[in-house]
């Protein structure tokens, strides 16, 4: 058999060869994932980003774990959890201590867990995730948890993998202001405020409601003295506002998994929404053409690279470096890869 | 990128009982950076617990850290888990307090190095290289 079909069949210890091979960027493992690639598509993937230490390990390992124990009667799912961590940008080393976080998920065969190093990637994923996503949605996982690295105000890469990104923050990470600046908010579907036991939580949740009614404001919603007012009904035939998705503002306790079965029925409900309006297949092209994207932008990139010899390339360095030429005309002639 | 680029992939467990982890941190981080990519799984890990986070995160290599005295359980169960799961080729090693009379028979069993207090971190990594080429 070959190792394709075993992945297909969910063989582990072949999963999770090819996760190696495909994270490593191997032509066997670039290989397989062309041929996993006609059985993707139906896994739901969920990423979980926000700033270091606001928990989202421990959030990722709660959802899985109350996915893999869901209400009698309902469907039981199986979860892979992709957790990225940031890569030394001087030693190459890295260390992955995500699973820390999640030992309630030991021994679940219904769960695989792996993490990831970033590897020098800057948008909060690593350059392979999504090919490890490809393999563990042909294998037949029905949840993919995306954890990122910790991320700032602008890592925003993986909204477009996810079809249902998750932001979490924490209690006490600042004001009102940094609500309303552009970046890692934008792309949430879904807001967590996570340690809502911790002091602060209720001014977190108010902080970002508030930033919600100022944009959303077709929803005619509007804080008042602390208070929620609704305004009158939007005039008819404006852009049916039913279509737009406002991304709820939830608290969680994620050590002790409380919010987390109200965060599931959002997560379910965003699925729902994404379904119903069209937005699922909108999302899996611009997912798939922002791949080709990058995959083409790496080619190129390699193409050119060994195209130029290395001390044509030094040479221009040099001259930007001695003030000859500007780094913009050095760029034009190493394209041009005439006249060096 | 387009190129292909392999790392050493560890796992750094602190099998069984014991609550003293220091050194597995310390190990962890002198890994880290001599450039390796390093699982730390944290403490109280069963001998299952750490087959299936190799399984996982496919490693090349498994250092456990065992203060308790409990290495002559532990250590067979990991061994003998890992040939089940077709786990044959990952190298095993060994740190914390593991005495001379038990050093052949764990070596016999298949361990693949076993590193005792004062061992230098430059050594670890320099052993965890050569048993990965």
């Amino acid at each position: 058999m070959t190792r394709t079909q075993a992945v297909l069949n969910g063989e582990r210890l072949a999963l999770t060869r090819t996760l190696s091979q495909v994270e490593n960027n191997t032509p066997e493992g670039n290989q397989i994932l062309e041929e996993l690639f006609p059985h993707t598509g139906n896994a739901h993937l969920i990423g979980v980003t926000g700033a270091p230490g606001t928990g989202k390990s421990t959030l990722v390992n709660q959802l899985a774990f109350d996915y893999r124990h869901p209400p009698e009667g309902t469907k039981l799912p199986t979860v892979a959890i992709v957790a990225i961590d940031p890569s030394s940008p001087f030693s190459g080393g890295a260390l992955l201590g995500d699973r820390v976080r999640m030992q309630d998920l030991a021994g679940d065969p219904g769960v695989f867990v792996r993490s990831m190093a970033s590897r020098g990637s800057l948008g909060g994923l690593a350059s392979t995730t999504a090919g490890l996503v490809q393999v563990f949605d042909a294998a037949g996982f029905d949840i993919i948890l995306i954890e990122t690295v910790g991320a700032g105000q602008a890592e925003v890469e993986i909204a477009s993998l996810a079809h249902t990104t998750i932001v979490v923050e924490a209690p006490g990470l600042g004001d009102e202001i940094q609500t309303f600046k552009a970046g890692i908010l934008e792309i949430a579907d879904i807001l967590v405020v996570n340690k809502a036991d911790k002091p602060g939580a209720d001014n977190a949740l108010r902080a970002l409601r508030n930033m919600l009614s100022l944009t959303q404001p077709e929803k005619n919603v509007v804080m008042h003295h602390g208070k929620m007012m609704s305004t009158e009904e939007a005039p008819a035939g404006d852009a049916e506002p039913d279509q737009e998705w406002v991304p709820p503002v939830l608290p969680t306790t994620a050590t002790t998994g409380d919010g987390v079965a109200e965060l599931i029925e959002q997560i379910a409900a965003h699925q729902q929404h994404l379904k119903t309006s069209g937005g699922w297949i909108l999302r899996e092209q611009a997912r798939l053409k922002n791949e080709v994207g990058n995959l083409l932008q790496e080619a190129l990139h390699q193409r050119w690279n060994s195209s130029i010899p290395p001390a044509d390339y030094e040479k221009v360095l040099d001259q930007v470096v001695s003030r000859q030429i500007s780094p913009r005309r050095a760029v034009d002639k190493l394209i041009k890869g005439a006249g060096l | 990128m387009g190129n292909s680029q392999t790392k050493i992939r560890v796992l750094i467990a602190k099998a069984g009982l014991d609550g003293h982890d220091r050194g597995a941190k310390v190990v962890a981080r002198a890994l880290r950076d001599a450039g390796m990519e390093v699982i730390y799984t944290g403490l109280r890990q069963t001998p299952e617990m750490i087959t299936e986070a190799a399984l996982q995160e496919d490693v090349q290599v498994v250092g456990l850290s065992i203060l308790s005295g409990a290495h002559m359980t532990l250590v067979p169960k990991v061994i003998k888990m890992l040939q089940k799961q077709g786990l044959t080729d990952v190298k095993l090693f060994l740190g914390g307090i593991i005495p001379d009379e038990d050093k052949s028979e764990l070596t016999k069993l298949g361990v693949d190095g076993i590193f005792g207090p004062g061992t230098s971190t430059q050594l670890i990594i320099k052993d965890i290289r050569k048993a990965c080429q």
